[in-house]
């Protein structure tokens, strides 16, 4: 389909990084509950909070386990603390200190990355992790953001803020070109009506996927909430089909969200394909994150292929 | 029960007698005991009444394994009823060979895996002064071998240079880091610009003095030098 091969990530003119930098300045000068913790990264953007509120702004420098530590202590002491870097180094190189000095601790954080999956990806495999959600997901009571333009990210943000509990919000270099879910919940938003089958787009890959299935009948339904997955909205929108297929589509590790699809539809006889970046080996390749997603079939072309041959 | 009007230092080897089951650790647990009881009988302006006043001093075990000596610390100062140490570890107990602070009030930080308790102590002594509370003082237990973990020199580093003047580190050195730390601990920690002092053995009245010791321009660190663990 050489109209959905041409789709790719549109440049937006604000991307979420600057939208994050936007919030948390606003929201820093009107709660005084909130602090953020940085490990170097976007600390030159964020110079202004930094002077206006010395205290609640934390540069501990490139010491990431630090980082989530102070973040553990700030909470002990009832502030909601923001930490931010690039998830390779926000998630999985401090792994165990979210682990146990926020969960283990019984307390609350915002933990918001930029630079998802391979949008990095000249940078190579340091910088890339599309593994984070996944690993997020392995602990309890974290709720995942994944804002698939800077408008969601905007409302996300500003909801996890003014939360107790523990987000994680990832922002992409990646957006559609439009938001699609406004209102504030956590439920699915359907974006087109159709017979043979439910596709679940999260977060950035919402475009991608309306190319990819503008000549099919199916139902197309949008979350930018990972977690928790909105499984009664998932299974209204996969039986309201002539039969419950379900196709997953995750800019990150495929399969990530499977078993929640299959919570949800428990009792039904259901199938499922998960798309996303693929496990089996690592991509040791730059370019860019459109290369990356022709080679995990993430591109509209490989989303529509794959979507084809599952339908019955 | 005995309560803690009338209960010691005399007290602490029957109320530690009373758990069993986790000798591997017998020698930690002894080895802190003695500061921990000089903290909580001298030091901390903390009660079981104030375990959630926010203007409380924080004490936080890092050193999390061997916690017997803590917890007979915290019955004998009221903070938990002597017989719940008995049956520590058991499926119904809050008392666990790690703390866990959702079970236990009175137990700043659960911990456990070495190399958490310190940082951890760094954002508490920031959130406090990021909240106006300029009171309340940070204290924080390691020992020698937890200091082998990274993380702990990401945190030594990082409150020297933030100036964390309410934060105090005593530092248990029993000799328990297997390659040794070449030197001694206590240049690790005034190479980044903490106050330090060196107590040799247990006794109180030395280890209340240097705890006590005003430290205006940055941390402090106490290194407490106890009988070397048999390797």
């Amino acid at each position: 389909m050489t109209t959905a091969a041409q789709v790719q990530t549109e440049e937006l003119s604000t991307t979420m990084r600057d939208t994050f930098a936007q919030v948390v300045n606003e929201a820093l000068d009107a709660d005084p509950r909130l602090a953020l913790v940085l490990a170097d990264i976007s600390a030159s953007m964020l110079t202004g909070a930094k002077e206006r509120h010395p205290d609640r702004v934390i540069n501990v420098g490139i010491r990431e386990q630090a980082m989530i530590g102070v973040a553990g202590g700030l909470a002990l002491t009832g502030l909601r603390p923001i930490v931010h870097s690039f998830p390779s180094f926000l998630v999985e190189r401090p792994f165990e200190q979210l682990k146990l000095d926020l969960g283990h601790q019984g307390v609350g954080a915002v933990l918001v990355s930029a630079g998802a999956s391979y949008d990095m990806a000249a940078a190579g495999r340091t910088h890339q992790s599309p593994a984070d959600v996944t690993l997020v997901d392995t602990l309890p009571g974290w709720t995942i953001y994944l804002p698939g333009h800077p408008a969601e990210a905007e409302r996300l943000l500003y909801k996890a803020f003014t939360g107790e509990d523990r987000v994680y919000v990832r922002l992409s270099g990646q957006a559609n070109r439009q938001p699609y879910a406004l209102d504030g919940s956590d439920r699915l938003t359907i974006l087109r009506t159709g017979r043979r089958g439910l596709v679940l787009a999260v977060g950035p890959v919402a475009d991608r996927v309306l190319a990819a299935t503008e000549q099919l009948d199916v139902t197309v339904a949008y979350t930018a909430t990972a977690r928790p997955l909105d499984g009664a909205g998932l299974r209204a929108a996969a039986l309201a089909a002539d039969q419950p297929d379900v196709v997953l589509v995750e800019p990150y590790l495929a399969g990530t969200s499977a078993y929640l699809v299959n919570a949800a539809l428990d009792n039904v006889p259901h199938r499922v394909r998960s798309l996303g970046v693929g496990r089996e080996t690592e991509v040791r390749m730059y370019g860019s994150a459109d290369d990356h997603d022709a080679v995990h079939g993430l591109d509209a072309a490989g989303i529509h292929a794959s979507i084809v041959s599952f339908l019955r | 029960m005995t309560t803690a009007t009338t209960t010691g230092y005399a007290d602490l080897p029957a109320l530690m007698g009373r758990m069993t089951g986790d000798e591997k650790h017998a020698l930690a647990a002894s080895s802190t005991v003695d500061v921990l009881w000089v903290l909580y009988d001298r030091i901390l302006r903390i009660s079981p009444d104030t375990v959630d006043d926010p203007d409380r001093d924080r004490f936080l075990l890092s050193k999390g394994h061997g916690p017997a000596g803590y917890y007979a610390v915290l019955a004998a100062k009221g903070f938990l009823d002597p017989d719940l140490l008995t049956g520590w570890g058991s499926v119904d107990s809050p008392l666990g060979y790690h703390p866990d602070r959702m079970l236990l009030p009175g137990v700043e930080i659960s911990s456990g895996s070495l190399g958490h308790g310190l940082p951890i102590a760094l954002g508490v002594a920031l959130g406090l002064r990021a909240t106006g509370r300029t009171e309340p003082r940070v204290f924080v237990l390691v020992g020698d071998g937890e200091l082998d973990e990274g993380s702990n020199h990401e945190a030594i580093a990082l409150a020297g240079r933030l100036g964390l003047d309410r934060l105090t580190v005593l530092a248990i050195d029993n000799s328990s880091a297997s390659l040794g730390w070449p030197g001694g601990l206590v240049g690790r920690f005034a190479v980044e610009g903490w106050q330090t002092d060196t107590v040799l053995g247990l006794d109180h009245d030395q280890l209340a003095a240097a705890i006590s010791m005003p430290h205006p321009d940055g941390p402090l660190a106490v290194v407490v030098r106890t009988t070397p663990k048999e390797k």
